[in-house]
């Protein structure tokens, strides 16, 4: 099955300049904010979008137009703020818009600040983005110039600035109110939600309409074609398209759009297949989703949901059967405890004990009641009980995210763990492959 | 040279009047950028134009991994260890590199010239195993051949290591008449706690 290109359309069919505004004005660009702005009443817009279904694209996969209708009307000023602090593990679909379709994300930014009836528009950047930085930076000077950026958009009356905020180093940075955070010059920390639920109290505690970048690049498009087209991909629940960003052990990785709802191996098709011919082993859904080892999975929120994981970011990691997991474990672990911002406790210390823990099992000098500790520092951080959301053991999504990871590998691979024990060392290192086939 | 004042009044435009604390993370790339690392001197200056203590932004700039409190190499290799690379190899490129500089992960070179560190996700898995150069540009798939190549490349930079050691880092105190008072208040037999000053406010 070919890719279905709709966000990345243009930059797949114009690799070599597609970033420049010469370009995206021949292909279409800021016709969607256009219309939006000459046909549409703010409230409409939000209808239009609530009506289509597009839910957001960064992980949480919460719906877009339902996240706008929840800020008050009456509190002004408002914002709108787009996440591009894209950090999630094997997740690059954002960076190669930014960097390849960076008016795309300006426009969407736009449409979404007429819709709330916004007064300014602050997209806040990863900081190692630095291609990415000054391809957005220049393009929102030629979109000033042009007046689809500033004072009198398009010639109408609807002003709004559009500031580019570039973070330092933070994957924290990433969750909603801890990018808020430090879009204020403050350390990435999470805020209690409620009461700082972004679209009531957001940034500079006024109400915020927080989109990830891929969301709002779909916006112009919608705008132009309407709810009917942007429903004819993805499913009833998940619908419209998805850059799926494919890495790991498979031929050719990389940033591929299918509309949501296709089965596994049409988009590892896609990739090249696994690599060498070997097996598939696993597929994780970014480092904070619980691994998930069906081979025939549909690419949706509800499926994911349904097999015990979730969709997530987009990212599509495949391990295949020379991938350890109590290594990959270990890898996920040290990441979390890496970026744990420390507030809260159960975070800052398990995840600590997570990475020593699996440290100290990867490196064969791990016991056999170590993994039942390392259960036991999950489920402190998030409690085991299904559905996967968010417990409260910890501040903020990251710890439940790194309990849920680790606790699936050991469920999904308890014969991997209990090898690495016996054996005293991991047995996929290239030398141990006899011991690990008499062990296995 | 890098004007941090006159850079901070163009930055204040983008924030509300009131808030101008937003600009602290511009204000401080761009005092990286200037003195190579942040200074004791740059958190003063940036804690006098956004108007709050320099502990503050101090306790800002140590939470991002990219600002660096200490000096730096004159390039930074970052080589991403998560869960792609690892998967294609990249305990063998940050091992490659060891060798090659002498030097473990998170070390500078003695000369200055690369400060070699691991790194999370960054971003770009279609290029793992990867690295990055000063926070930049990705280098990408990489061997543990090829990667020696990518940091020789390097020198002919123009700020190759065959350059003089920069100086010494200025002294974490500032050079000020002090009282008998004051050196007892910044313990001054105790360098590592003369930074106590900070965390009084700044007005």
């Amino acid at each position: 099955m070919p890719e279905t290109r709709v966000v990345s359309k243009r930059f797949r069919e114009h690799a070599d300049d597609s970033f420049t505004i010469d370009r995206y004005l021949a292909t279409g660009g800021y016709e969607g904010l256009r219309r939006a702005l000459g046909e549409y009443t703010p409230d409409e817009l939000v209808e239009l979008v609530q009506a289509s279904g597009l839910r957001g694209r960064g992980g949480a996969g919460f719906p877009t137009g339902q996240k706008w209708s929840l800020m008050p009307k009456d509190v002004s000023p408002r914002y709108v703020v787009v996440n591009g602090d894209e950090g999630e593990p094997c997740t690059f679909k954002d960076r190669e818009i930014i960097e390849r379709d960076p008016h795309a994300v300006i426009e969407g930014a736009l449409i979404a600040a007429y819709a709330v009836r916004a007064e300014a528009a602050y997209i806040y950047l990863r900081g190692e983005f630095g291609l990415g930085f000054r391809r957005l930076d220049r393009a929102v000077a030629e979109a000033a110039e042009r007046g689809f950026v500033g004072e009198g958009i398009a010639g109408g009356d609807f002003s709004c600035p559009v500031v580019i905020h570039r973070g330092a180093g933070s994957y924290e940075a990433g969750e909603e109110t801890a990018l808020l955070d430090s879009l204020e010059g403050y350390r990435a920390q999470p805020r209690l939600k409620p009461p700082f639920f972004p679209a009531v109290k957001g940034l500079f505690h006024q109400p915020t309409a927080l989109n990830n970048v891929e969301t709002v690049a779909n916006l112009p498009q919608l705008v132009m074609n309407g709810t009917d087209w942007f429903r004819s991909w993805g499913t009833e629940k998940s619908p419209g398209t998805r850059i799926f960003s494919v890495s790991g052990r498979v031929d050719r990785p990389g940033n591929y759009e299918m509309s949501l709802g296709v089965p596994l191996p049409d988009l590892l098709d896609l990739a090249g297949g696994i690599r060498g011919g070997k097996s598939f082993k696993a597929v994780i859904f970014g480092a904070s989703a619980p691994w998930v080892t069906d081979p025939e999975i549909t690419l949706d929120f509800e499926a994911a949901a349904a097999a015990g994981s979730m969709l997530g970011s987009g990212s599509v990691i495949v391990m295949d059967e020379t991938s350890c997991a109590v290594r990959m474990a270990y890898v996920t672990a040290r990441f979390f405890n890496h970026e744990s911002c420390g507030k809260c406790t159960p975070c800052r210390e398990g995840t600590w004990w997570q990475s020593k823990l699996l440290e100290r099992l990867e490196r064969g000098e791990g016991r056999a009641e170590d993994v039942d500790v390392l259960t036991d520092v999950c489920d402190s951080m998030s409690d085991p009980q299904l559905p996967y959301a968010p417990k409260g053991n910890c501040f903020c999504p990251l710890g439940d995210g790194a309990a849920w990871a680790v606790r699936s590998a050991v469920q999904l691979f308890p014969d991997e763990f209990r090898a690495h024990v016996e054996l005293g060392g991991c047995p996929f290192e290239p030398e141990r492959a006899e011991e690990r086939a008499a062990v296995a | 040279m890098i004007d941090l004042w006159a850079e901070a009044q163009k930055i204040f435009t983008r924030y509300p009047p009131d808030r101008r604390r937003s600009a602290l993370l511009p204000l401080l790339h761009l005092a990286q950028e200037r003195d190579g690392y942040v200074t004791k001197g740059g958190i003063d200056e940036i804690a006098g134009l956004v108007g709050i203590s320099s502990a503050e932004v101090r306790g800002v700039a140590s939470y991002y991994h990219m600002l660096k409190l200490q000096p730096k190499g004159r390039r930074v290799v970052s080589v991403c260890h998560n869960m792609a690379c690892t998967m294609l190899g990249a305990e063998g490129i940050v091992s490659s590199l060891e060798g090659h500089l002498g030097i473990a992960a998170g070390e500078t070179t003695p000369d200055g010239w690369v400060t070699l560190e691991r790194a999370e996700c960054l971003a770009a898995c279609d290029l793992a195993p990867m690295l990055q150069i000063d926070y930049n540009e990705m280098v990408g798939p990489l061997t543990s051949e090829s990667v020696v190549q990518v940091i020789e490349g390097l020198r002919g930079d123009g700020i190759a290591p065959e350059r003089a050691p920069e100086a010494e880092p200025p002294p974490l105190v500032d050079s000020i008449e002090l009282t008998a008072e004051d050196r007892a208040l910044l313990h001054e037999d105790d360098p590592g706690r003369a930074t106590a000053r900070d965390d009084e406010e700044w007005e």
